[in-house]
């Protein structure tokens, strides 16, 4: 019953956290930011953010709050939890270090 | 993992959803929004929108299952929902849970009593470690009773026991009354005095027996059993060290047992020291196999170890008296508990394998119930489907769906187990540890497995329909109603097919024993058994010590009986054919070269007054009966019966020939009788008779049966009888006031009661096969209406169309017949053991089994075929 993704598992949440780590952002906001910030390049199928959003949350790295947002409808704004900063480190350390690995496979073959 | 927020997402459900909503929507909305500015049109705006984010209704369950908590929320809101969807059906769902509470409660109570009984240990210290010993014979008698010589060289010179003990099967005690009361005979036990040490047993009052109780010389000692002490002398601790008469004897009461403790059988009610009770002379003897004997074997030591060594001095005994062709060659053990369950073991794992079969039966009939639902909902399912419904959630609302059926059924069922071993207690009172049943967590906790199986099962049957089902055929199919759901229908086949082959075996193994069980009842005993009564008495002997005085009691009863107004003849005698064995003794025959050494005869020992042929109308073939002097120390005549001619005797005419047997003394041979059974479920046995009135051995009998006579309702005539023997000795009380129907109906009332229930359950899945016959051609018949209509408009004959629907349905019926023939062949070795004169694979039980199983199929498709053959073409046409 898998989505079909385009992102590796795992780091859908790496971008998700990055993405709010300057501001809190709504869903939609955080599905444009990462398609403009990749240079259209990674296209989240903007349904599977939400379980992951959730799970975020449920998991305590990110927190939740109604407000006002910029068309004037409510909206839920996502932003990082202390627990949340750490993982975002952890994770993007994690990341810097596959990907540099994996571009030594790739270079040097 | 986040609790707080957690329980705060389960608490809040309702608001989380709905605010999830909202965020979806936004979503959505800036989309389209985004969409329009591009230039779309409206449609086409949202069209896009949707593409690019999916099914919103999944995405939301999809996320909420991220909550953690929802999936409890499901199962609750499954529950409901399946418990909602059941009710729209209460006829059906009523069927279903009453179904399988039947089962749960057969079943949980047959284990129960075999948990009990045959699976948990005896209440008595290490009882792993305790052994019934038994002296190896021959192969004839493997295990047989010890002599207490033979015990008393094991006590000696064993190595591997911490103690020895040592019991007579079942005495009878004549305890008389104080203050008014009556006297009264109880079941009693001789036991050596550390039997109680041996077992790990101690009293509740008072004390254990000591080895100075336990010899002639002592005074008399008795301890009492719980239910005497509480019954018979109201519970009074005064009675330790008080006196009671015993058979006309003072016996100081020294202890009283604890309310559990029932030992060797269920119904012993006092104890007494055996060295005090019985003669030395007859607790020496090698050859006197009479008594029982347990041991309780060291830490370090096997069985095999133990076995050997009673073995070995049981040899040695053999060796030195090799004139005598009594004593054992060997020892055999057994652990207590086997010895205590062995002949009730059988009979019960075969309920319990029954029931078992009967739960089967009613998980299958309520799994072909749940399929025939399944397929009026089949369109239901399909548009959900189409809609987005994940397929493991339609699964798991199945699932509950028989989890809430299961649950209610498995409610009721425990209830009804209760209440069934209630009865089944009742029912079996002298069944050995029947006191030991009870309901315990253990099983709840097995009844809860066994709801979670069935849910677990019929479910899984039924849901196995809707897994990989395609949508739009499905759709489709739904929309016309011709040949649908082939698969479905093969499905509940194969379960019918089932259904009926467990049923074939249950009423196999049914109708084996109720054919044993009239057999038996039909034995005939070799004597006359319509309006006999009988009673038996016993003389103590401390008041009747002399020969005359017995032989005046005796003859002075008789010609009182015979003189009631309607006792036809009267007769005493030590036990009525029916009542059991009684003992036996070897002879050889004065005129016969001596036998070689090692060789013995056997001979049933009985004891009766010359009217005894007479009166239970045995037939004297040739010669005799006693002559009127055969009394007291004139002794020595002998009546033998037509199978003691027949295998000692062969050719020979036994009149006249002398029998050389008890006490060493010569018989002369005066008569030939006809064969009579110890008991209706032994062959025939040679047998001899002596004249009660003589004293041979030790003395004159004191105690045995009187049998009266009738050609009226015999019971009449238990009070006047009763009346006399109150008028002879008002000391001497009664016991087994039985007529001879009686006696026979007690032994084989185990078996009709095995051979009912059996029946009963094995008629219950015959009701339940063949509601599911009816209920799968029923269910055909609908579901072809269209193609029959069709058929019958284009011309087919009514008979076809009955002929085609009947073959339909007595299919599986005939594929289940065969399962169970053959399940029955297999499965009937098991009760071997049970069966009397009837062989397991007895050919007409198996042909009236099949006859009666086709016929009650044939009558439950008739009705649904019927139906389908007298289809209105237009209506089935319309119906569409």
């Amino acid at each position: 019953m898998g989505k079909p993704s385009d992102l590796v598992q795992g780091t859908l949440d790496l971008l998700i956290l990055k993405t709010i780590s300057l501001e809190p952002k709504h869903g939609w906001a955080i599905a444009k930011r990462i398609q403009q910030i990749s240079g259209e390049v990674l296209q989240v199928q903007q349904g599977s953010l939400y379980p992951a959003l959730h799970r975020l949350e449920q998991r305590g790295w990110i927190k939740a709050k109604w407000t006002e947002s910029e068309t004037g409808r409510k909206a839920k704004f996502y932003s990082l939890t202390a627990a949340g900063r750490a993982q975002l480190e952890r994770e993007a350390e994690n990341w810097n270090r596959l990907s540099a690995a994996i571009n030594l496979v790739v270079e040097t073959s | 993992m986040n609790w707080p927020r957690r329980l705060r997402t389960l608490f809040r459900g309702r608001e989380n959803s709905r605010r999830l909503d909202d965020e979806i929507q936004f979503h959505l909305q800036q989309l389209i929004a985004e969409n329009l500015t591009a230039g779309m049109s409206h449609e086409e705006a949202r069209r896009t929108a949707l593409q690019a984010f999916g099914n919103p209704t999944l995405v939301k369950e999809e996320t909420q299952d991220t909550w953690g908590w929802i999936r409890v929320e499901q199962i609750a809101r499954d529950l409901r929902n399946g418990a909602r969807s059941l009710g729209r059906t209460p006829r059906f769902a009523l069927v279903a849970i009453f179904v399988m509470a039947l089962g749960i409660a057969a079943t949980t109570a047959l284990l129960t009593v075999v948990r009990s009984v045959i699976l948990e240990p005896l209440p008595f210290k290490e009882p792993s470690r305790l052994l019934h010993l038994y002296e190896y014979f021959d192969e004839g008698f493997p295990y047989n009773a010890s002599a207490g010589g033979v015990f008393a060289e094991w006590k000696k010179q064993s190595s591997r026991f911490s103690d020895l003990a040592i019991y007579s099967y079942r005495t009878e005690y004549n305890l008389s009354g104080t203050g008014g009361q009556l006297p009264e005979k109880v079941r009693g036990t001789e036991c050596s005095w550390n039997l109680f040490a041996t077992l790990g047993v101690e009293p509740a009052l008072g004390r254990k027996f000591t080895a100075e109780d336990d010899q002639p010389s002592a005074n008399a000692t008795v301890v009492l059993s719980w239910g005497l002490w509480k019954r018979r002398f109201g519970g009074e601790t005064s009675i330790l060290g008080q006196a009671i008469r015993l058979d006309a004897k003072t016996y100081t009461v020294i202890g009283i047992m604890p309310a559990w403790f029932a030992y060797p059988e269920q119904s012993a009610q006092l104890w007494t020291p055996i060295y005090h009770e019985e003669p030395a002379l007859e607790m020496q003897a090698l050859d006197s196999h009479d008594f029982a004997s347990i041991g309780r074997l060291k830490p370090e030591a096997s069985e095999a170890e133990g076995r050997a060594e009673l073995a070995v001095i049981v040899k040695r005994l053999h060796e030195e008296h090799r004139d005598n062709p009594f004593v054992s060659k060997g020892a055999q053990t057994r652990p207590l508990l086997d010895d205590v369950v062995g002949d009730i073991k059988t009979p019960l794992l075969m309920l319990l394998a029954a029931t078992g079969c009967f739960l089967l039966i009613a998980c299958l009939n309520v799994a072909s119930l749940l399929v025939a639902r399944e397929a009026t909902r089949r369109k239901e399912f399909a548009i959900r489907m189409a809609l987005g419904g994940g397929r493991w959630r339609l699964l798991g609302e199945h699932l509950t769906e028989s989890f809430v059926l299961s649950i209610a059924g498995g409610a009721a069922g425990l209830a009804m187990a209760y209440v069934v071993i209630q009865w089944f207690v009742s029912a079996r009172r002298e069944m050995s540890r029947v006191d030991a049943i009870h309901i315990d967590g253990w099983v709840v906790a097995f009844a809860a497995g066994l709801v979670l199986l069935c849910a677990v099962f019929t479910g899984m049957t039924s849901a196995l329909s809707i897994k990989g089902e395609q949508i739009l055929p499905s759709l489709q199919e739904a929309s016309r109603s011709h040949s649908a759901g082939q698969a479905r229908v093969r499905l509940r086949k194969w379960l019918l097919s089932l259904e009926v082959g467990l049923t074939v075996v249950l009423l196999i193994g049914a109708g084996l024993l109720l054919k044993s069980y009239k057999q038996l009842r039909t034995t005939n005993l070799g004597c006359i058994t319509d309006n006999v009564l009988t009673m038996h008495l016993s003389l103590p002997e401390a008041a009747y010590s002399k020969g005359t005085q017995r032989v005046n009691f005796y003859e002075a009863l008789l010609e009182r009986v015979r003189a009631l107004p309607g006792v036809q003849s009267a007769t005493f005698t030590r036990m009525v054919p029916g009542e059991g064995y009684g003992g036996d003794s070897g002879f050889a025959i004065a005129e016969h070269p001596p036998l070689p050494e090692g060789q013995y005869q056997l001979g049933v020992v009985r004891w009766v007054d010359p009217g005894y042929f007479a009166a239970l109308g045995i037939p004297i073939l040739r010669g005799q009966t006693f002559d009127a002097d055969q009394r007291l120390d004139k002794a020595d005549e002998v009546i033998v019966s037509e199978a003691l001619v027949r295998q000692y005797f062969p050719g020979e005419d036994p009149i006249g020939k002398h029998l050389l047997t008890i006490g060493r003394r010569l018989f002369k041979v005066v008569g030939v009788v006809g064969d009579t059974r110890v008991l209706v479920a032994r062959d025939v046995r040679p047998m001899m008779y002596f004249p009660l009135y003589v004293s041979i051995y030790d003395g004159v009998p004191t105690g045995g049966t009187l049998a009266v006579r009738s050609n009226r309702d015999v019971n009449r005539l238990a009070l006047p009888t009763q009346r006399i023997i109150q008028q002879l000795d008002p000391e001497l009380p009664v016991s087994h006031v039985l007529t001879m129907d009686q006696i026979v109906g007690q032994s084989t009332s185990d078996a009709s009661f095995d051979a009912t229930l059996l029946l009963a359950f094995a008629v219950l899945s015959l009701v339940l096969a063949a509601a599911g016959l009816f209920g799968v051609l029923s269910y055909v018949g609908t579901q072809r209406t269209t193609e029959l209509g069709v058929r019958i408009a284009l011309g087919a004959q009514r008979n076809e169309v009955l002929r085609l629907m009947l073959w339909d349905g007595l299919r599986p019926a005939g594929v289940g017949l065969v399962l169970g023939l053959a399940g029955g062949v297999a499965g009937t070795r098991m009760i071997r053991d049970l069966l009397h004169g009837v062989r397991p694979l007895d050919t007409s039980v198996f042909v009236v089994v099949a006859i009666v199983l086709l016929l009650v199929a044939s009558a439950a498709c008739l009705l649904p075929a019927l139906r389908a053959s007298r289809l209105d073409p237009m209506q089935a046409l319309r119906n569409e």
